[in-house]
């Protein structure tokens, strides 16, 4: 007799009494893409090319040729993408604990300081008042910093100045902070990247690049529809495509919510 | 004088789009070698090596000596109109459709007398310029002008079936988000065309030129990015049908050889833009732009390339791109046949190095974006295919007719 009751979550699922929330913005050649330097190396766009569509290349049949880079539209990154976490084990996509890719999940609601503040950052203050409201973050869980980012066109969405990016996300502090002393599984955003459009100044640069993947921590960005999310009370499941060696990859992000926290 | 033409009226959805037909294109190896000269703007004849003596039409030997040692030579292109006629019932179903139609003989100042089209502004017996022009089956003909300026005379009927003036034409500018796009879209306003739809790529991403792009007057900024099918694709579906002049301005400059790069990313996107662009923008607006080859005064008339002289002969330190380049003159010619049908030109503008950012440690002369776009227009305007802009296009030109292989050497430094 299993102890837990897995048809029973499947009768929930299938009822509505636990509500499948996409996180995922639709994979698109139109959705911005990390900018880096033009003399660097760039991230491929999302590319959806037509084989056939019932036509002269395929009579009976539609499908594409798709291509894009490891970090575009909704997306997870492994510890194996910064230099901090290149030794760890199993650090790539393909390696990644398949029991990581299912966590609960609770959300800072950062909504208002990120409307007064496109540079918003995330400190160890503002999380432990966060704790003192809703509880201890659990060890293992995804945090989402919910900014409501996800609902600006584009050109807001990506807030290019002649200065870089302006978009909010965690200072150094608060992220060693998640990352070390309530040991996290990982850390997503509504921005493109899990770091601010100005982490480059901080110290050290892009901290929640640094230190989740340097303890073997994961992040997510791009995401949408946090703000149908409950403070906690939801589990996530967001498991990457099985590239070999892969850095990260797109991927569909679900959240499942009981109706009653909803 | 001429009349000057009006702007055009929308078209009646109930009327047939009339086919493109072709002037006659039968012409002997000979007169082949006008060709060039016609693409690019020059007036040259046969000259005998021996006597001197220039003739017309272009034959084995020199009709005055019988010398086989004749070449073609830069020639004086001012003339007597000698006779005139107007063919009111021409044989030929293109010049049919088009008639009445004027020809007649010009005696030049150098010795021959040519049969030309005339501008309605020659008089018989008075002084003409004559200049060679492509007709819409890619031949060279001659085309007489009045010696001396006359009221819109670029209106003038016949001289318009020889050119792709913008003047009142519709034109879609691929990639306004740099300096020569914007360059471009704003020249060919001045120059009187219709609607310019200035392509956008990544609108999401802020650009120098954006400000002054929103405010030009009669430019409708689209999305298109030649990298991606659809882009390419939707904006066809939109516009394809009102693009009469396309102006591919997409480009992705990088130096380099693929030596000096980890890998072939930056190859891979110098081709995309470059190339796969080119063939993505020709797949989408290429078939109606060639059925609309006679569409009225705003028939489908060209498409631009602008390519780099090198892609002639490598220029080593811009080794892959000058490679891209090269793919896209090899495409442009192909291109050029397959807008045949259609009477559409197909005019590639060669340029050096730009005023631009990834020239930046280039040593000057550098083109002007604004310069290359002047390049375009007048290209444009007096029906030219093979257009090289500045000095270094010019220089590395010559050389390469010169002596291709003397050419790569020099190149390589």
């Amino acid at each position: 007799m299993p102890t837990c009751d897995l048809s029973g979550f499947a009768e929930a699922i299938a009822s509505g009494e636990i509500d499948v929330v996409d996180l995922t913005f639709t994979l698109s050649p139109d959705f911005p893409v990390i900018v880096m330097p033009p003399e660097i190396g760039q991230s491929a766009p999302v590319r959806i090319e037509e084989i056939s569509r019932y036509d002269a290349a395929g009579p009976a049949w539609y499908w594409n040729n798709l291509s894009f880079g490891e970090h575009t539209g909704t997306h997870f990154d492994a510890p194996v993408h910064w230099y901090t976490g290149r030794d760890l084990p199993n650090n790539s996509v393909d390696t990644l604990p398949t029991r990581h890719m299912i966590a609960p999940a609770i959300v800072i609601d950062c909504t208002r300081e990120a409307v007064a503040d496109a540079d918003f950052l995330l400190t160890v203050p503002f999380l432990e008042r966060w704790e003192t409201a809703y509880g201890r973050i659990p060890v293992g869980a995804w945090v989402l910093m919910r900014t409501d980012w996800s609902k600006k066109d584009w050109r807001a969405y990506s807030n290019l100045g002649d200065d870089g990016a302006h978009t909010p996300g965690p200072d150094a502090a608060a992220m060693q902070w998640l990352v070390i002393e309530r040991d996290i599984l990982g850390f997503g955003t509504e921005t493109i990247g899990t770091d601010a459009g100005q982490g480059g100044h901080l110290d050290p640069p892009y901290p929640a690049h640094h230190f989740l993947h340097g303890n073997g921590k994961y992040g997510l960005q791009c995401l949408t529809n946090l703000d149908r999310l409950p403070v906690r009370g939801s589990v996530l499941v967001a498991a990457p495509l099985k590239v070999q060696r892969g850095s990260g990859s797109p991927l569909r992000v679900l959240a499942l919510v009981p109706k009653e926290v909803a | 004088m001429t009349d000057p033409i009006a702007p055009p009226r929308r078209k009646d959805p109930l009327k047939r789009t009339r086919q493109p037909t072709l002037p006659p294109a039968e012409r002997s190896r000979k007169a082949h070698g006008l060709i060039r000269p016609a693409a690019e703007g020059r007036f040259m004849l046969p000259r005998c090596g021996e006597c001197g003596t220039f003739h017309y039409p272009p034959r084995e030997a020199c009709p005055a000596c019988l010398s086989f040692n004749v070449k073609l030579a830069d020639a004086p292109a001012g003339g007597i109109l000698a006779s005139e006629t107007t063919i009111r019932v021409p044989s030929e179903v293109y010049f049919r459709e088009r008639a009445p139609w004027r020809a007649g003989i010009v005696t030049l100042d150098c010795g021959p007398a040519v049969i030309a089209h005339l501008h309605a502004d020659c008089t018989l017996g008075a002084r003409v310029t004559l200049s060679l022009q492509l007709d819409r089956s890619g031949q060279a003909v001659a085309f007489a002008h009045p010696a001396t300026r006359t009221p819109n005379m670029a209106d003038d009927r016949q001289w318009r079936e020889l050119t792709a003036d913008p003047k009142f034409r519709r034109v879609l500018v691929t990639d306004a988000r740099g300096p020569v796009g914007l360059a471009a879209v704003k020249a060919l306003k001045a120059a009187g065309a219709g609607t310019v739809f200035a392509g956008v790529p990544e609108q999401w991403k802020p650009f120098a030129g954006e400000a002054e792009l929103r405010t030009l007057e009669g430019v409708s900024i689209v999305p298109l990015d030649v990298r991606d099918d659809r882009s390419v694709r939707d904006l066809a579906a939109d516009i394809g049908a009102k693009v009469d002049i396309l102006v591919n301005t997409a480009a992705h400059i990088r130096p380099g050889g693929v030596l000096d790069r980890d890998g072939l990313n930056v190859v891979r996107e110098e081709l995309e833009t470059g190339y796969l662009g080119l063939a993505r923008l020709a797949q989408a607006f290429g078939p109606v732009m060639r059925a609309r080859g006679a569409d009225g005064v705003n028939s489908a008339a060209a498409w631009v390339n602008i390519l780099s002289v090198y892609a002639l002969a490598n220029l080593p330190a811009y080794g892959a791109w000058s490679a891209s380049q090269a793919a896209c003159l090899s495409l442009g010619q192909s291109l050029r046949a397959s807008f045949r049908p259609g009477g559409l030109k197909v005019v590639n503008v060669f340029t050096g190095p730009l005023d631009i950012e990834w020239f930046q440690t280039e040593p000057p002369p550098k083109v002007a974006p604004a310069a290359l776009a002047r390049a375009v227009v007048d290209a444009l305007q007096r029906g030219l295919e093979d257009v090289f802009v500045g000095d270094v296009a010019q220089d590395i030109h010559a050389r390469f007719i010169a002596d291709p292989k003397a050419l790569e050497r020099e190149l390589a430094g």
